[in-house]
């Protein structure tokens, strides 16, 4: 096709009366001062604006917000640009961002005393190659999340690397239309977790070293509630066989050792194509929630749940669960790869090797469990991916 | 008219004495200052004060005293209202936020930060909320060492001081964003203090027989009087404050800006609002959600019975980043609150 000189122009005007007109690029030089400079440049921010944190290591002593939509935050990649919260003084988190439309990207957090960073509230966000990262490796004294988006409708989580987080290195809470890939979480308690969100797409990551690699959970009792429509696909889910070092308390300290990927309660959930290796505990399982709650909203069964083909290694053989050898001992050496609690509803493709509590009741714990090899039905039709995933609007962002 | 006003509040509310008897010298707030969308360097463009040390408020401002006010690391706190000429406030839902007094625009909420008696008070900080055409906007200006004036102070700072407990801090001035982080519902800059039930009956009174304020509020249930200067928060038998008003109170004051729907925790779903009835809404054996290791171990935010067992009690304790709540305004442990804390609990049915 050949385009006329007055199509090139006018698609030339369409996107300069698309882009900002005075948007303005602010250099942080780390150094003395760097905590009220990056911060004044944070509250200054004009919509459109770039904040460029040059190379360097950045001393900071409080916790940093940005609440201006639409404003870019670049360093110059996620080992040049380091944000260190070693000596931090006050705050729940390193970063806190309350505005819509931000991204960030190319930059590191270390040691927060708190969550790494935080949105909250803030629509439409990318963390693009970030890294956040407790120096000391695990350690319950270590902050909570790593990258920690939540209350939000739009997220999307691109080649992000998280490690040593207490409760999870990338989680997303209470959010819609989510995509978290190409990232690596490490050496955390959950990996990766997903919950009380909804149109979650989990693709394309490493999970290993952590307690449990890829968590999907819905609890009761939260403001947004009905986890559901999530695919995990295509994940790396490799040696999690940290101890579990979460405060107890926390819903992840619940978590067994060797856990691969896990979904309890939750509504929908597909997953396929990942290569579960070295998950002594449970490559995947699917449980409902088991402690008490009161709230009328919540359905604490993972219903429709669909296992697809998954590349299975070696796993199950060192569980962490009640009548662990007696259990590994009946399934001959090691459990089946898909362990699920015989609650709600699952399925599986064919040549799916699994076993089943076989529970009669949620919340009873495993009171009239009947162990035995799973026997699930074949998925019926295609899973609906219909919305699922960060909006496209995001991707574009970091091309 | 407005004078009168003044001296009365200022008379009725002791409000630290020196001032009101030099409320005369006049002098205008400039209102332009108030709504235009800028920030203005220093706090004199705003003309609250009619002396450059900020000691000698503007005869148009209605000083005001809360019955149970936020605790700042034991910082005396000078609080002012200002509501241009004309200006009429209207009463707030008392239900859904306890009576916010509704300020019309032009309106401004002036509050310094001094450590110190007498002679050797200190002003380390004034932070104004400004009532503009597009809502609130809140501005932090922090005072230099010679006391004669005070800065715009956007990224925030730490300053030295020496508590009233006699601890050695570094005191956190809140950039501009950490006043939102407080000062905010479903993303709109909101003051704290000045809700019905939290100011005296008697400024109200004033205030609507004044015409400054649309009505006389309905009240509801007012917030007992917390005094930390007396030693101990009062629990005279006028006040009839019994421990769960005072811990609920306090709650509600430092807690519940952030903890309840559409605050900045509401993902926590602890709802710490005065009004709230519910006892697992406001903590009683409700698991943590995101609390991480601030939890400290501890399995729910309230354990009747047991303060110690009680994540609340854990947090209000402590001054680690990551653990201390409340997150930001307090560099110490508010000592006496969490003794009325552990008696709230302790005495809690089990």
């Amino acid at each position: 096709m050949i385009r006329s000189p007055y199509t090139k122009l006018a698609a030339a005007l369409l996107l300069a009366s698309s882009a900002p007109v005075f948007a303005e690029t602010h250099t942080i030089t780390p150094g003395d001062g760097a905590q009220e400079r990056l911060q004044e440049a944070l509250i200054l921010a004009e919509p459109g604006d770039e904040i460029v944190l040059e190379a360097g290591h950045y001393m900071l002593t409080d916790g940093l917000s940005l609440d201006v939509d639409n404003v870019t935050v670049r360093g110059a990649g996620m080992d040049g640009t380091v944000l260190d919260f070693t000596t931090q003084e006050g705050s729940g988190e390193g970063l806190l961002v309350t505005s819509d439309n931000v991204t960030l990207r190319d930059f590191a957090l270390e040691n927060p005393q708190g969550d790494g960073i935080k949105s909250k509230g803030a629509d439409n966000i990318v963390y693009y190659r970030i890294r956040v990262t407790w120096t000391n490796g695990p350690d319950p004294e270590n902050g909570a999340y790593g990258i920690y988006p939540v209350e939000s409708t739009g997220v999307l989580v691109d080649g992000a690397k998280v490690t040593g987080a207490s409760d999870a290195g990338i989680y997303v809470g209470q959010s819609n239309l989510i995509t978290v890939r190409n990232s690596i979480a490490e050496a955390n308690v959950a990996g990766i977790e997903i919950e009380n969100s909804r149109n979650a797409l989990v693709e394309h990551n490493i999970a290993t070293r952590n307690t449990g690699g890829i968590l999907i959970f819905d609890l009761p009792g939260l403001p947004v509630m009905g986890g559901g429509n999530v695919i995990v696909a295509n994940n790396l889910v490799v040696a999690n066989d940290t101890a579990n070092f979460a405060p107890p308390g926390n819903i992840v300290a619940g978590v067994r050792r060797g856990t691969g990927i896990m979904v309890m309660a939750n509504d929908k959930v597909l997953i396929e194509d990942n290569i579960l290796q070295q998950n002594p505990t449970a490559p995947i399982m699917v449980v409902a929630y088991t402690q008490s709650f009161d709230d009328e909203r919540y359905n604490p069964l993972a219903r429709n749940v669909t296992i697809g083909a998954n590349n299975y290694g070696v796993g199950g053989d060192d569980p962490q669960l009640d009548g662990a050898e007696m259990l590994v001992a009946a399934f001959g050496g090691a459990l089946p790869p898909v362990m699920w609690d015989g609650l709600g509803s699952l399925s599986a493709v064919e040549g799916t090797q699994g076993w089943t509590l076989n529970l009669p009741e949620a919340g009873k714990g495993l009171e009239g469990a009947n162990p035995g090899p799973l026997t699930a039905p074949v998925p019926q039709g295609d899973f609906d991916r219909e919305g699922i995933g960060a909006p496209a609007e995001l991707d574009a962002r970091i091309l | 008219m407005r004078r009168s006003l003044t001296l009365l509040a200022a008379s009725a509310f002791a409000l630290g004495g020196s001032f009101a008897a030099h409320s005369s010298a006049p002098q205008s707030v400039s209102d332009a200052a108030i709504v235009t969308d800028a920030m203005p360097r220093s706090l004199s463009e705003f003309g609250f004060f009619t002396d450059d040390a900020g000691r000698v408020p503007s005869g148009d401002l209605i000083p005001y005293a809360l019955n149970t006010p936020l605790w700042s690391d034991g910082a005396d706190k000078l609080r002012y209202l200002y509501v241009p000429e004309g200006g009429v406030i209207e009463i707030g839902d008392a239900d859904s936020t306890g009576g916010l007094l509704q300020f019309p625009v032009g309106s401004a909420i002036i509050k310094t930060f001094a450590f110190g008696e007498g002679e050797d008070q200190l002003y380390i900080e004034t932070r104004v909320l400004l009532r503009r055409s597009d809502g609130w906007t809140a501005l932090p200006y922090r005072w230099n060492e010679e006391q004669t004036e005070a800065h715009l102070a956007l990224a925030g700072a730490r300053v030295p001081i020496t508590t009233p407990d006699g601890e050695e801090i570094s005191y956190r001035i809140p950039n501009k964003n950490q006043c939102k982080s407080c000062h905010s519902i479903d993303d709109a800059v909101v003051p704290i203090g000045p809700k019905a039930r939290n100011l005296a009956p008697e400024l109200l009174a004033l205030l609507a027989a004044e015409g400054r304020l649309a009505a006389m509020p309905r009240i509801g249930s007012a917030l007992p009087k917390w005094d930390h200067a007396s030693g101990d928060a009062s629990h005279t038998a006028s006040d009839q404050a019994n421990t769960n008003d005072l811990a609920r109170a306090y709650l509600d004051v430092n807690c519940a800006h952030c903890h309840q729907p559409g605050g900045g925790a509401s993902n926590s779903g602890l709802d710490l609002r005065w009004q709230q009835s519910d006892p697992f809404a406001y903590g009683v054996r409700k698991p943590p959600v995101a609390a991480g290791r601030g939890a400290g171990g501890l399995l729910v935010s309230i354990e009747p019975g047991d303060p110690d067992a009680s994540i609340l009690v854990h947090r209000m304790n402590s001054t680690e980043a990551g653990v201390a709540m409340p997150e930001l305004g307090r560099s110490t442990i508010d000592h006496k609150a969490v003794a009325v804390m552990r008696d709230w609990i302790a005495e809690m049915d089990q």
